[in-house]
């Protein structure tokens, strides 16, 4: 078995009010100096080793993320 | 005309899109998200609600649900198929239209009786609208915004694909204000505003949507 996260991030380019709240809040809680939050998905699979990187590639792309609206990135991670 | 209406775990306005067809004179055809075949239906309405929760995505769960793979098949090959708010987010989620649906840009659920505006009425749920019509219907929806890249965008205002569009102030951060669309064919539509609701002055803002039904039945009846 092996640990594969997979992180999904909104396009630069598709607004983003979620963190958009949440950078407008640091400030309120005495947080300075932070400029810009953007927020995203962080999944955690655990795999099988006969799972392939294509196989990760087309779940992330055709499941975990929305490729019209998100970025996405796998990585196989020490477990 | 027979008219299924899905229902998927989380779905709302099911019995709404029901009505909705029966006062159109249809037979409403309750489809399961199980179902494997659509029981001879000339058309479908994928409803609104929250199915499986919302989880993920919106409408990215119900888009792999047994009946939706039988939905795309048929709609592929012409079948009319309205996807009302969740429903809208479904359909693009199963890229039966282009784009897809964001959170509201102020946050905000917004639940109210909007204006919408009628581009184009050659689809098969507007045929019985005035081009440039103002009808109203309510919106319900926190993820309402309409995305789409720039190319995309052009794709559909130089073929005239935007089917409706918010009058007035944009309440969900929609691009070009879009609040529905059209595939190529026209016979895949999808809005985040909800005419099923608004087809009787009794229990809705407008009978407006009732347009969307009957348009129905005369493409049904042609075909």
């Amino acid at each position: 078995m092996a640990r594969v996260v997979v992180d999904v991030m909104p396009k630069p380019e598709i607004l983003d009010p979620q963190g958009q709240a949440v950078a407008n809040a640091l400030p309120r809680l005495g947080f300075d100096g932070i400029t810009a939050v953007r927020q995203g998905k962080h999944f955690e699979l655990e795999v099988a080793d006969d799972v392939d990187d294509a196989t990760l590639a087309k779940i992330a792309e055709t499941f975990l993320a929305n490729p019209v609206i998100e970025d996405w990135i796998v990585r196989r991670v020490e477990a | 005309m027979r008219v299924g209406v899905i229902t998927f775990p989380g779905t709302l306005d099911d019995v709404d899109a029901q009505r909705a067809v029966k006062y159109a004179d249809g037979e409403a055809v309750p489809l399961w998200h199980g179902d494997h075949d659509l029981k001879g239906v000339d058309a479908v309405v994928v409803p609104g609600g929250f199915s499986y929760g919302d989880y993920l995505r919106c409408g990215a769960i119900a888009r792999f649900a047994p009946v939706m793979q039988e939905v795309i098949e048929a709609a592929n090959k012409g079948m009319p198929v309205l996807g009302i708010c969740n429903g809208f987010q479904i359909l693009a989620e199963a890229h039966l239209l282009p784009g897809a649906l964001v959170r509201n840009h102020k946050l905000h659920f917004v639940c109210r009786d909007q204006w919408l505006s009628v581009e184009n009425n050659t689809t098969a749920w507007t045929s019985r609208y005035d081009l440039e019509a103002e009808i109203l219907v309510p919106l319900k929806s926190g993820e309402g915004g309409y995305q789409a890249d720039e190319d995309t965008l052009k794709e559909l205002e130089d073929n005239n694909r935007v089917v409706f569009r918010y009058v007035g102030e944009n309440p969900n951060g929609s691009r070009n204000n879009i609040a529905g669309i059209t595939n190529a064919k026209g016979n895949v539509v999808g809005l985040m505003p909800h005419p099923e609701h608004a087809i009787d002055a009794l229990t809705g803002p407008t009978d407006d949507g009732l347009g969307m039904f009957l348009s129905l039945l005369d493409t049904v009846v042609k075909a």
